[in-house]
């Protein structure tokens, strides 16, 4: 291994680092907003995958299924802060264990 | 070079993330996904994925950010309390999650021959995939659902209207 080399898997290890962090903000947040942000991590973790094996195997797919993540993403942000405050006009609290009923 | 910079932005990358686990104030665990999200674009970067660079920094740094902080202000949302359910999730999650890492990285490892081209590494400026690449690909064999995208923002405009506007408004 050279110095201007580096092995693909360290980039696969950082996503999944990533991800993991991802996950323990999802488990250990209580306020709602900063759930919401851990998915966003989530996603950017298996973005970075996705970028590293398109790379790898020279497939330019690899990085249009990273855009189209991308677009969903930005769906999916608005919709969930619109529900976000939604939640909060009909509760007054963000606090996810006082969020336990769909119904609004 | 292509260590040095992997390094700097790759903890950069995961102090962020993990600073945004240990701060109590939305606001700054926002500003932390903000950094999270620019040191990534600068690794796409030097994955030879420019749009995705440029795009990364537009849509997430960018415009998904700015979205979250300015709803993190309009609700002005204080500092959370800690609840019974974060300390069991704590101690359940934890080493859960620690797992995980493990055996995802373990499989990483182990599968890398298989996992990676015949190039023994990742280098720079090997091959960039351009804006022009990416285009060619995505307009001809993958117009279809770009266009779907279209609708799904749309959709997804039309969704986040209706649900923000105050009731019987």
């Amino acid at each position: 291994m050279s110095f201007e080399t580096i092995p693909g898997s360290w980039y696969l290890i950082l996503s999944a680092a990533l991800f993991c962090l991802g996950v323990v903000g999802f488990l250990i947040k209580r306020t709602l907003i900063t759930v919401f942000m851990s998915i966003e991590l989530m996603l950017n973790a298996v973005n970075l995958s996705f970028v590293t094996f398109a790379h790898e195997w020279h497939a330019v797919k690899g990085q249009i299924f990273v855009f189209f993540v991308m677009v969903v993403a930005a769906a999916e942000a608005a919709v969930g802060l619109a529900i976000i405050i939604a939640v909060y006009r009909s509760r007054s609290t963000l606090n996810v264990d006082q969020i336990d009923l769909m119904k609004l | 070079m292509h260590l040095i910079l992997f390094i700097i932005f790759a903890g950069f990358c995961l102090a962020g993330a993990i600073n945004l686990l240990l701060q109590t104030h939305p606001i700054n665990s926002a500003l932390s996904l903000i950094v999270v999200m620019s040191s990534l674009a600068v690794l796409y970067l030097l994955l030879g994925a420019e749009f995705l660079a440029a795009a990364q920094i537009i849509v997430y740094a960018g415009a998904i950010m700015v979205l979250f902080t300015f709803v993190v202000m309009l609700l002005n949302v204080g500092t959370e309390e800690k609840t019974h359910g974060s300390r069991v999730a704590k101690i359940i999650g934890f080493p859960a999650v620690v797992v995980i890492l493990g055996v995802i990285s373990t499989f990483v490892l182990e599968s890398q021959q298989r996992l990676s081209s015949p190039s023994s590494g990742i280098s720079l400026s090997e091959k960039v995939t351009t804006t022009q690449d990416l285009s060619r690909v995505l307009f001809h064999e993958l117009l279809l659902p770009f266009e779907l995208t279209s609708v799904l923002i749309l959709i997804a405009i039309l969704g986040a209207v209706a649900l923000a506007q105050k009731e019987g408004a």
